[in-house]
Formats: structure tokens, C-alpha cells, sequence
């Protein structure tokens, strides 16, 4: 296009876009104003033909428009410049027209453009923009109900998903600084590469907020990698899945639950964290239950179980720092665990005498017989209290604990009380003493509501390279 | 003009097609097949698997067994393979 254009951009709800309408006919008369895009069927209210309606608001999203009015000078096809709100010498710089608006204050500033409005800025930049999304679309029926068709098409863990539409997924992706089409994770079992767009695809579709997928991101990278496991977490017949714990200060600034109820409902971070990750590995690993997921019982929390540790209320190092990473790192750790199950000690007021009680429970992990599966120890905070007042730490306290969880093989061979389970014979370990726990194989959370002297264990799965080891991921935005 | 249309969404899936797979004839008779028993380190799957491999030798099968490293993860590619290479047929013993 050869030649010099000049172009108004306004909308009918802007006083300063009203109060130029009689500099609009003046730049008409004198021919020099190539056409005028309304925001508004009927305004301005001149007697044009340039006026067009810019009711899809395309060309205002394609111009970049800002605030209205926008003045805009467009030679041989290229922006050569452009002025917003009113401003008399501006106004005549660009249009070669002096005297604009003799009547009119000096200058005005506009009013934010309809195509800005929060409201509908995701939508236009998903439907004109280069779109950032490289996902196949699907374009359900009119009459079909897009929550009846993501269930008819397997998306649903059981629960309504939100719509994945193409603007959510826009908004959803400003939320990390990491590229669409990045691989974030190889998911198990079918071993498919995750993109950051699936993994806020998923996301969207679990209910998280665009600030939560960093979080979602590093918790699938946590889960999908041979140490973890997943394939292997997925087709035990054992009840277990990914129990995903967040340390650092990302736990407050996206309202984490690390309090009252923490293992339980209510907290939409906690609650669609864990989600994202588990629909991440059934709808792009294919790990659904029937097929790969041949758990006899399942848990609840295969749902999605993500909390985050109190780590304000807790003297003691946080479980990303017992893992090695700083205090102000914010990580994922996942772990491969059954339901949690609850520590009743509401009398012991020792530390040594509640130590000795939660092992005890501890005893019974997965099995009274069976040794050498993880655990995670979530402390609740008046638990806590009584080893914080006897001034031990947290090495002091897990030393003690361990102390507490070695057992007699004798005592759980295979056969000893007429029952099969138990320590294989022929082994050469009777007369052995034994610890319920590996090495490194308890880590102790501390979170929960203030008052109650409840605290939780989740017990683990196979540990070590035989099965699932807990593995921690530096979130990055 | 076109047809009102309904949502539009993105794919959460890795976009493949299923693919369904041709289930191989069922072999007439086992006698001089190659069978493979699999054991999956179970718990007496070997005690079940034995049963069964008397059962294939009385059909004049000729039997190989083979077994996991561990019941918690898959069987590695290349006892996969040799599985594949060497056998006509292979049963997977689960247990417990």
C-alpha cells in the first residue's frame, strides 16, 4: 500500500472521544483523515462512510489500540506514528491540519479501549492473535453440553473439568515464562512428551489458576522420571499415588493450605495442584485405572493430594531443606503413598513419651510384618510443641524415633503366630533386630491446624530403586 | 452461513489415534510351539507357572521360562525382545 493514511480509533463511552467528534468532521473536511474505527455502532455521530464498526474489535486487537482516541499515520502500509487522547499539537503533527479544536482545552487524556478490557483481552488475543497454542482443536457440537462431552471423551478423573478453551489456555500460559512447545516431562506409561501447553491444557481443565502452573509443572517433572516411577506406581495392585508436598515462599503467595484441614478439601491450590498432575499422567501418559492403574483399592487422594508444609510455625528445617535445597527455594517433592492415616495421642506430654507413641503407630505402616517401605510423618503443631519445648530438632527427633522402630525378625517371620505375611525364613535373619524404615526412608512435614493433637502418617510404597523414591523439584516460574 | 457452533477447546491428549492392534491367529495346536512363561517375581507365581509348564509339555510344547527382574516395574526391553525372538506364544504369570 503506497501513500499516507491516517486512521481514528474511538469508542462512544469516552467523554474525550465525544469532545474531538467536532475535530473528527473538521479532519474529514479538510480531507485529511483516511477512515475512523468505532469501537460503537453510531458513533461518532458524523456523516461518513469512513466509518467502520469495529464490533469484533479486530482491528482495534491488530492495531494495538490502548486507550481511545488513538490517532494513527500510516505511510506506504508501515506505522509512521501515532498519538492517544487529545492533544492538539499532536493532532496537527500527524495530519498536516492546523488549528484542530480551537474551541477544545489544549489536551485530554483518553479512556482505556474496549479491546483491553480484561474481560475480553485472553479472547481476542486467542482468536486474531499468532497463536502461542499448537493443540489440536475440538469444536464440540452447539447442542452438546461441554461438560457431558470432556466425560464422553475419557478427559475426567470423575470430577466436572472446566472447558479448555483456547483463551483459558492463553491466560493459563502467561502464568510461567517457560515456551509452549517446551518439554517438560516424558509421562508414563505410554512415555508421551508433555509440552507446557498439555500440561496447562490439563491444568485449565483441573481447575488451577495461571499463578499455580509452575507448581503443576515441577510436580510432573517430580513423578515422571525412573526414580519416581510412575509406571510402576500406576500398575501395582497396591493403593498407592502421588502425594505431592510444597515448600518455600510460593505456599503463601498462592494462598496454599499448610493449616487447619490440610490433607482435606477446601483450598483450591492444594486441591487442583495435585489434580493437574494426576490428569497430566491419565490423559497424556494414558494412565488410567482399568488399564495400566490396576490398583485393587485405589485412595482418595489419587484424586490429586498436594499440601504444603508450615514451615513459619515450625522451628525446625523445612523437608526441602532436609532434601538439600535452601530455605527460600520453592520445590515440589513427591511421593508415592497410601491414604493417611492419624497419630491419636492426646495424653502423652513428653517428648520422649510421644515419640515412643507415634512410633508405635508407625509400627503398623502398611503391615505390622513388612519392612522397609517410606513414610511421611506430618506433624501437627501442638505434637510438634512438645519436642520444640524439650529443645530437640529435627535430627534429634527422627534419631529418637528411629530408636523406636527396630524389630525383633522373630517377631514377624512368615508363619509365627499362624499368619503367612511376614520376613521370608531361610534368610539367615532370625535372631535379627531390623528397622521398620530405610535409611532416609521418614520425612517429617510439619503442618496442620493449631489445635489438636492428631498428627498424620502416609505410608509409602516399595522403596528405593526396586520401586518409587521420593524425589524434590525446584519449581521455576 | 455456516452452522452456529458450539466450544471450542484444545486437546489435552498427545493426539494419537488409538491404534488397535490385530490380535495374531490362534495357533491350531501347541504341539512343537515355543512357549514362553514369564514370571514376574511374585510371590509362588513359579509354583503356578510349574503347573502350567506340565501341562504345555503333556501338549508336546517346548517351554522356556523367563522372569522379571522385579513385579514393580515393566520387563526390560530386551528380555522383551528375546521373548519375541525366541518364542511362539508367552503366558504372564501374575500371583499372590
Amino acid at each position: 500500500m503506497t501513500g499516507t493514511e491516517v486512521v481514528a480509533y474511538v469508542k462512544r463511552d469516552c467523554e474525550t472521544c465525544v469532545m474531538v467528534q467536532p475535530v473528527l468532521q473538521q479532519l474529514l473536511d479538510a480531507g485529511a483523515l483516511s477512515a475512523i474505527v468505532s469501537q460503537d455502532a453510531g458513533f461518532p455521530e458524523l456523516d461518513s462512510e469512513t466509518i467502520t464498526v469495529d464490533d469484533t474489535l479486530e482491528r482495534s486487537w491488530t492495531a494495538d489500540i490502548e486507550t481511545v482516541p488513538t490517532l494513527i499515520k500510516i505511510v506506504d502500509g508501515n506505522e509512521a506514528d501515532r498519538t492517544v487522547g487529545w492533544h492538539r499539537e499532536n493532532w496537527t503533527a500527524i495530519t498536516g491540519v492546523p488549528e484542530l479544536g480551537p474551541d477544545l482545552p489544549v489536551m485530554r487524556p483518553g479512556c482505556g479501549a474496549k479491546n483491553v478490557d480484561p474481560d475480553v483481552a485472553d479472547a481476542l488475543a486467542a482468536k486474531f492473535g499468532d497463536s502461542t497454542t499448537s493443540s489440536r482443536r475440538i469444536d464440540f457440537a452447539e447442542l452438546e453440553d461441554p461438560f457431558e462431552a470432556m466425560f464422553d471423551r475419557g478427559w475426567s478423573d470423575g470430577l466436572p473439568l472446566v472447558p479448555p478453551t483456547p483463551e483459558r489456555v492463553q491466560r493459563m500460559l502467561a502464568g510461567t515464562s517457560r515456551a509452549p512447545d517446551e518439554v517438560v516431562a516424558i509421562v508414563p506409561p505410554n512415555l508421551v512428551e508433555a509440552s507446557v501447553e498439555k500440561v496447562a491444557i490439563n491444568a485449565v481443565m483441573a481447575g488451577c489458576k495461571p499463578d499455580y502452573l509452575p507448581v503443576v509443572l515441577a510436580g510432573l517433572e517430580a513423578v515422571c522420571n525412573d526414580d519416581f516411577n510412575m509406571h510402576g506406581v500406576l500398575a501395582t495392585t497396591m493403593g498407592v499415588g502421588p502425594v505431592l508436598i510444597v515448600n518455600g515462599p510460593i505456599r503463601r503467595e498462592l494462598d496454599m493450605n499448610s493449616g487447619m484441614n490440610v490433607l482435606g478439601q477446601g483450598n483450591r491450590a492444594n486441591a487442583t495442584i495435585g489434580r493437574a498432575v494426576q490428569l497430566c499422567v491419565r490423559n497424556l501418559g494414558g494412565g488410567r485405572p482399568g488399564e495400566i492403574d490396576r490398583s485393587t483399592h485405589g485412595q482418595p487422594g489419587k484424586i490429586g493430594l498436594c499440601f504444603a508444609e508450615d514451615e513459619e510455625g515450625s522451628p525446625w528445617t523445612s523437608l526441602a531443606e532436609a532434601r538439600g535445597f535452601d530455605a527460600g527455594a520453592n520445590t515440589v517433592t513427591a511421593f508415592c503413598g497410601e491414604a493417611p492415616r492419624i497419630v491419636f495421642d492426646q495424653m502423652s506430654r513428653t517428648a520422649e513419651a510421644l515419640t515412643k507413641s507415634i512410633a508405635q503407630v508407625m509400627l503398623g505402616n502398611v503391615h505390622p510384618r513388612i519392612i522397609g517401605m517410606d513414610s511421611i510423618l506430618v506433624l501437627c503443631p501442638e505434637h510438634m510443641a512438645r519436642f520444640v519445648e524439650a529443645g530437640w530438632d529435627k535430627e534429634r527427633f527422627e534419631t529418637e524415633l528411629r530408636g523406636h522402630l527396630n524389630i525383633e525378625v522373630d517377631t514377624i517371620l512368615r508363619g509365627v503366630d499362624g499368619i503367612g505375611e511376614g520376613i521370608p525364613t531361610g534368610l539367615g535373619l532370625e535372631g535379627a533386630i531390623l528397622p521398620k524404615f530405610p535409611d532416609g526412608g521418614i520425612l517429617t512435614v510439619h503442618s496442620g491446624g493449631p489445635a489438636g493433637l492428631f498428627s498424620s502418617v502416609i505410608g509409602g510404597w516399595v522403596s528405593g530403586p526396586m520401586g518409587s523414591v521420593p524425589v524434590t523439584k525446584e519449581i521455576v516460574r | 452461513m455456516s452452522a452456529p457452533a458450539g466450544m471450542t477447546v484444545l486437546d489435552p491428549t498427545d493426539e494419537t489415534t488409538p491404534q488397535q492392534r490385530e490380535r495374531l491367529a490362534r495357533p491350531e495346536s501347541l504341539a512343537g510351539l515355543t512357549i514362553g512363561l514369564l514370571d514376574i517375581s511374585k510371590p509362588r507365581g513359579n509354583v503356578f507357572l510349574d503347573q502350567v509348564q506340565n501341562r504345555l509339555l503333556d501338549l508336546d510344547a517346548k517351554v522356556i521360562r523367563y522372569s522379571k527382574p522385579t513385579f514393580a516395574k515393566p520387563a526390560p526391553a530386551d528380555l522383551r525382545h528375546e521373548i519375541a525372538t525366541s518364542c511362539d506364544a508367552v503366558i504372564e504369570a501374575l500371583a499372590d
